[in-house]
């Protein structure tokens, strides 16, 4: 029998509904699992306490019969969401015991739905990174080894606590934010489904902000389903968010019909890159094959300024970074350097943001500062961002032309060793968002779905990105690709 | 673009860091490195494109000018690592 901590959030929903398991069960089942997983350094900060206060208060309503789908679902929520009274510190020393006043927008959504938080999750420090190396709390780590091997691998980042968490059923679902493929890559490292919204269909209020005009939260799950019932619950205009959108929400669910014929499928041709492993391209073959299979008509598209997102990207970013992250002053919260005799505020600030912030932050908030500094902000700033343009248009001509979701890898490999990237330069490091930054710079959502593994015994993943708005028509192509591929591979317990 | 020690200590100054002086030369190449990536964007034919300011046309919201939050002295200086007689303290700034 499939033990609580392993159900799906619909198959939860359905057991609570039916009196067939209790919110607290649920929850002991979580809490449990997360005690004997310390060694995934998944879960940063531990709240049973409020965890089984929410689940026997969710036990309440669902016997009331007043339970929304999340009711009584226990969570975990990425450290980078603010959650009143918990420590929320975006895997940052210099949030270090930083206890917001308030509550972040998606986590007052998922609460007031009746879901349950198990605990704050591992990340990359700010979001910055694609391996979960980057944070202060150390590595998360990937319950998934290659065959024969007990090397430690990374789950992914910068949503890598999330991703291991859900991957070893340490939770049912989890947030996620993905600002450049933070939700995607890690999804597809773990062999679980993780979805990026349209830009504005999550409120960003409370989230700690790194790059604005990129930043989404998502949820990642167990499986489409999950992905469709949880999104729904994350979704909705927020006044406090001037980016939100004030469009319905509708319901993700009922979309999953799992009929796309007559849809059409772009593969574009410039995702196919110089060195991409043989087997990321026989998956994306099959992949093609299966939508085929289920009726939808294969159309070969092209997005000619693909090759250019990842600069564009890295100027983008860390331009807002660089930007936001100018409130880390050591005035109003988190970490203030000790001063020395006759230090005035300039050495508060520069001692406090360097002893707060981990290297790879250091970088990008200096990278820009320089693309925004006088004399660089038009050879810089302004062409990245009419290149982000440019990058968007390609969308928007191949949707016109009746596209209805485009297919592509979702990483250019599987996950890799925790340490393998150390000596390499940041570039190589950058490159694991190729296939996912695309879609951030126009805006447009994108899943990722688990649908092989490699031959050293590791997940692979697809990603379908879909029009703006239609996360629902898109989701439901990530269904019919997850029935075709029948990934049902979990990852042997070793932790 | 290649950035030198004297820039490197320049940035780091304008991003308000620290950065230690045997430590600027490091700097400077992985600044260079990183930068020598973007050059790929002068590939790029920009003539006549407007750079993008917002991912989703739509106007910001706008709202009534008024006052909808406060009185919350305590949650705002609870985090502060100095904070003495309601008010955030910093180290002297005018001599």
């Amino acid at each position: 029998m499939t033990k609580l901590n392993e159900l799906t959030i619909a198959a939860a929903r359905d057991a609570l509904r039916k009196g067939d398991a209790t919110s607290a069960e649920l929850t002991e089942a979580c809490l449990a699992a997360i005690g004997g997983a310390g060694a995934l350094n998944a879960f940063v900060h531990h709240t049973p306490e409020i965890a089984r206060e929410r689940a026997a208060a969710a036990d309440k309503r669902i016997k009331a019969g007043d339970a929304a789908a999340m009711c009584g679902i226990p969570v975990g929520i990425k450290d980078l969401f603010c959650t009143k009274g918990v420590p929320s510190q975006a895997a940052s020393n210099i949030l270090k015991n930083f206890k917001p006043e308030y509550e972040s927008t998606v986590s007052q959504k998922l609460a007031d739905a009746g879901a349950v938080m198990l605990g704050k999750l591992n990340m990359d420090e700010f979001a910055m990174g694609s391996s979960n190396e980057t944070s202060c709390y150390g590595n998360a780590v990937n319950p998934w080894r290659r065959k024969g091997s007990d090397a430690a691998l990374t789950p992914g980042g910068s949503s890598g606590g999330s991703a291991s968490a859900v991957a070893a059923d340490l939770c049912l679902a989890a947030t996620g934010t993905d600002t450049g493929g933070s939700i995607r890559q890690p999804a597809a490292f773990t062999g679980i489904t993780g979805i990026k919204p349209t830009y504005g269909r999550c409120s960003r209020w409370g989230i700690v902000a790194f790059a604005s005009s990129l930043d989404q939260a998502g949820p990642m799950t167990k499986d489409v389903r999950d992905a469709a019932i949880m999104l729904q619950a994350m979704c909705g205009h927020d006044p406090k968010d001037s980016t939100s959108a004030d469009l319905a929400v509708p319901d993700f669910e009922a979309a999953l019909t799992g009929d796309i014929r007559g849809k059409k499928i772009g593969i574009p041709r410039e995702y196919r890159m110089d060195g991409m492993p043989d087997e990321i391209e026989a998956l994306w073959k099959q992949g093609t094959a299966m939508l085929k299979d289920a009726g939808a008509e294969i159309v070969d598209i092209s997005l000619p300024h693909t090759k250019y997102a990842l600069p564009a990207y890295y100027v983008v970013a860390p331009a807002e970074a660089s930007s936001n992250l100018a409130r880390y002053d050591g005035v109003r919260y988190g970490h203030r350097a000790k001063l020395g005799q006759g230090d005035g505020i300039t050495e508060m600030y520069e001692k406090t943001r360097a002893e707060g912030f981990g290297h790879e932050v250091q970088r990008r908030v200096m990278i820009g500062t320089y693309v925004l500094s006088a004399g660089f902000y038009d050879a810089y700033y302004n062409r990245a961002r009419k290149v982000r343009a440019l990058i968007k248009r390609d969308f928007e001509t191949v949707f016109a032309d009746g596209i209805d979701a485009i297919l592509t890898p979702a990483t250019p490999s599987a996950a890799f060793g925790l340490g393998e990237m150390a000596e390499a330069d940041p570039i190589a490091m950058y490159l694991n968002d190729v296939f996912t930054v695309t879609v951030n710079l126009a805006g447009l959502p994108g899943v990722a779905v688990p649908t092989g593994l490699d031959a050293q015994g590791l997940p692979l993943g697809l990603q379908l990105i879909g029009r703006p708005w239609e996360e629902g028509d898109l989701l439901n192509h990530a269904y019919v690709l997850e029935r075709a591929a029948g990934f049902v591979s979990k990852p042997a317990k070793w932790w | 673009m290649s950035i030198n020690s004297e820039t490197a200590r320049k940035v780091a100054h304008l991003a308000r860091i620290a950065v230690k002086e045997e430590n600027l030369p490091a700097l400077a190449g992985e600044l260079s490195a990183v930068l020598a990536f973007m050059e790929q964007l002068n590939e790029v034919n920009v003539d006549g494109i407007e750079p993008m300011t917002s991912v989703t046309p739509m106007r910001l919201a706008r709202r009534k000018d008024v006052v909808t939050d406060g009185n919350i002295q305590r949650e705002v200086l609870a985090n502060a690592p100095d904070a003495r007689e309601g008010f955030f303290a910093v180290p002297k700034v005018v001599e």
